[in-house]
């Protein structure tokens, strides 16, 4: 019997942001889990084998057992207020001032706005003064792109715009929502592959609510929700309760930052629950009961915990509440009157921005229509388009 | 599914090299000669202006499988890797609904990349990509995001790929506004339009032809220039004729050349269109041809329902052409059923040069 020289490995658990250049090894050698856990080799004298196959790293064993997939318990729900408002623990306080949230839009009793998206635009502006090399040519510091309302679709062209941005060095970040419902599609899988292979700084935001349309989260998916799919490839992930502004704000703020300086996609699942119809053509009556969304319209509706944690810092009152209804009413109507006045687009971009320059057959329909316009146009409202 | 369909795709090869170099000789008797050209293979005239456009402009990258450390599936991209490496070669995973959602999300965000495709068949996969990411993006933000991506690879049928990898889809593309689509034939038509592609702002699905791949072409020394440019949405003359209208894009432009050469020994002078570009059709090439001859055949790789050819029927009918048809227009395309794996089936599926002299003798009555 003779002796193989072997290499053994020992893990060695480094949090991400720890990794240096000097230190990094060949892929086949990093584990893909959360907590990149990088091997270091050393040269071992054995008779046992060790694995080296190049599509994982793992140790042998010897007895057949199956990997429970665990739903009971699942990846746990990061929150930093309760259901009064009230911080749990203060080492998590962001310590957002109540300007800070004026500054970025953020309104009580606004019916129409989600937390979510409070605590994600709060999470994305830059602090006063200082715009994070951001240059970006719009006036703000997110520049949207155009809005599919997260069609699957959206998720690989976000992770190549976050290629491009990485090629850059342009320290942005690109954030992709969805809801847990368009994670089932193939669209996705490819998204959070090539976000992780190509390394890429992109902000994967589930909105978990519970339903998509009319198909309940138990006939969506069997396993833990959409957090639990990060770690299959290779993705920082982290589950928050969406309900809470303050949680969705920090775990954003910190993804944004690591997945800039480290180049690496993170993925975030919001809990929450769709209390409205999923659109003006649903009525969710006739898959749910009005008691499941009552309790949650009463017990845990995000506007109301936020509005209690302003109240409990003495930023907010029934005063203020009044005054602010009058004042954002007035506002609202101001600009139906404003938009009322507006004229509408002229005729002439029926045909425009199909290519970026106009072709000849279009061209000559813009013509036609001109021509006819010119003829017969007072027999259109013309007076209500602008030329 | 997928590994079998990856190992599929390695054991592609090109295509066969019989009557090479009877084409060789036929085309340089219509073509000529020309001091200081030189042949070319149509592949190479594509690694060319793959090259000369990644040197001009940074922005500019190639994505596929296999095309950065296997020099590409049909070696398109050879040497390219080596040259400009990682970062503007990349080699991805088998999703093509992940490539080509990267590829427009990075054109979204201010690259151009170029999204090969192994073979266009394989872009069914990505199409939802193309159609409603690519080309609708522009007109769906008043023209505040350009989409500047090419999608380039082998279209139709090819030899001996059975019915799941033959397909065309000229007509599928061609179909959507938003996009444009090209289909070059000569190694002149593939460099040219491959770097007008680049250089335009709109998504561009660009239709090669395995089968072309190795076939040379005398290229000008024009042609061989940093800068040539084949203009999109223009189609050429390949050969002057008076008696009947021929109208081709891609493979089929050469049997239409043959045929031609054919039939001049029978007194019969056909003009070959070569389309070049699908979509936007230059209609008024054909109009001025058919106005001159009074006949007209268009003939296609393609499926006929919904094809090329139907597209250009309609089109000549409804403008001031239709006056000019001494005959019904006549339509050749590939047989309408899944492109057969047997050779002699194969080959009865696609129009041969003896059905394109057999279409011009009936239409011409002779």
């Amino acid at each position: 019997m003779h002796r193989t020289r072997c290499v053994r490995v020992t893990p060695v658990v480094l949090r991400g942001g720890d990794m240096s250049e000097s230190d990094a090894l060949p892929p086949h050698l990093v584990l893909s889990s959360p907590q990149r856990v990088l091997r270091q080799q050393q040269e071992f004298t054995s008779l046992e084998e060790k694995p080296q196959f190049p599509g994982a790293s793992a140790d042998f064993v010897d007895k057949l057992d199956f990997i429970q997939p665990n739903v009971i318990s699942g990846i746990p729900i990061y929150r930093v207020m309760d259901r009064q408002g009230q911080i749990i623990n203060p080492d998590e306080d962001p310590q957002v001032s109540a300007r800070r949230w004026q500054d970025c839009g953020v309104e009580p009793r606004s019916h129409l706005l989600h937390p979510t998206h409070a605590g994600l635009s709060s999470g994305l502006c830059p602090t006063a003064g200082h715009t994070a090399g951001q240059d970006a040519p719009s006036s703000g510091p997110i520049s949207p792109a155009p809005c599919t309302n997260p069609s699957p679709a959206t998720l690989p062209a976000a992770v190549g715009a976050a290629y491009a941005f990485k090629r850059d060095n342009a320290s942005r970040a690109v954030i992709c929502y969805f809801g847990e419902g368009a994670a089932s599609e193939g669209d996705a899988h490819a998204g959070f592959n090539f976000a992780a292979t190509l390394e890429c700084p992109i902000l994967f935001f589930c909105r978990n609510n519970g339903y998509a349309i009319s198909t309940p989260t138990s006939e969506q998916y069997r396993g833990d929700g959409i957090a639990a799919r990060g770690p299959g490839y290779g993705i920082m992930s982290i589950r928050v309760d969406g309900n809470d502004v303050l949680a969705v704000y920090n775990a954003t703020r910190e993804a944004r930052r690591r997945a800039i300086a480290e180049n690496q996609p993170f993925l975030i699942e919001a809990m929450t629950y769709r209390i409205g119809h999923h659109s003006t053509s649903d009525d969710s009556s006739a898959y749910r009961s009005v008691d499941e969304v009552n309790y949650w319209d009463k017990q845990d509706h995000p506007i109301s915990r936020l509005r209690h944690h302003m109240v409990g810092r003495g930023w907010w009152d029934e005063e203020q509440e009044k005054s602010w209804r009058k004042k954002s009413r007035k506002r609202v109507m101001e600009a139906f009157e404003q938009a009322e006045r507006k004229l509408k687009p002229s005729p002439q971009h029926l045909f425009s921005d199909v290519y970026c320059e106009m072709p000849s057959h279009l061209q000559k329909q813009q013509e036609a229509l001109a021509r006819h316009l010119r003829l017969y146009g007072e027999h259109y409202p013309l007076e209500h388009f602008e030329k | 599914m997928a590994a079998a369909a990856g190992a599929l795709r390695r054991l592609v090869r090109c295509g066969p090299q019989q009557g090479l170099g009877r084409l060789r000789q036929l085309r340089s008797g219509i073509h000529g000669s020309a001091p200081a050209a030189v042949q070319v293979t149509v592949r190479d005239a594509l690694n060319q202006a793959l090259d000369e456009e990644l040197e001009r402009d940074e922005r500019v990258f190639l994505l596929g499988e296999e095309v950065a450390q296997y020099d590409g599936a049909y070696k398109i991209s050879r040497g390219l890797w080596k040259k400009y490496g990682d970062k503007r070669i990349i080699d991805t995973p088998i999703s093509e609904m992940g490539f080509t959602g990267i590829a427009v999300g990075a054109a979204m965000a201010g690259l151009r990349p170029i999204c090969e495709f192994m073979t266009f068949n394989f872009s069914m996969q990505a199409i939802d990509q193309v159609i409603n990411s690519a080309s609708k993006t522009l007109y769906m933000s008043a023209g505040m995001v350009p989409v500047p991506v090419v999608f380039r690879g082998p279209n139709g049928a090819s030899a001996g790929v059975g019915a799941q990898h033959s397909q065309c889809f000229a007509a599928w593309y061609g179909h959507c506004p938003g996009l444009k689509v090209v289909s070059p034939w000569s190694s002149e038509d593939a460099k040219g339009l491959l770097k007008a592609s680049v250089r335009d702002d709109n998504p561009v699905v660009m239709l090669e032809n395995e089968l072309m791949y190795g076939v040379p072409f005398e290229m000008s020394e024009e042609a061989q220039s940093k800068d040539f440019l084949v203009p999109i949405g223009k189609a050429k003359i390949e050969r002057q004729g008076t008696h009947v209208t021929l109208v081709s894009h891609s493979r089929s432009v050469g049997h239409c050349l043959e045929a031609a050469a054919v039939l001049v020994k029978e007194g019969v002078e056909c003009e070959v269109i070569n389309l070049r570009t699908i979509r936007p059709m230059d209609v008024e090439s054909i109009e001025a041809s058919v106005v001159k001859t009074n006949h007209l055949i268009t003939v296609e790789g393609g499926w006929p329902q919904f094809g090329v050819g139907a597209e250009i029927c309609a089109r000549i009918m409804e403008g001031p052409a239709f006056n000019y048809l001494d005959a019904p227009a006549v339509r050749l395309t590939g047989a309408d059923v899944p492109m057969p794996y047997a050779k002699i089936l194969e080959e009865n599926c696609l129009p041969q040069v003896k059905d394109i002299i057999f279409a011009v003798k009936k239409i011409l009555n002779i």
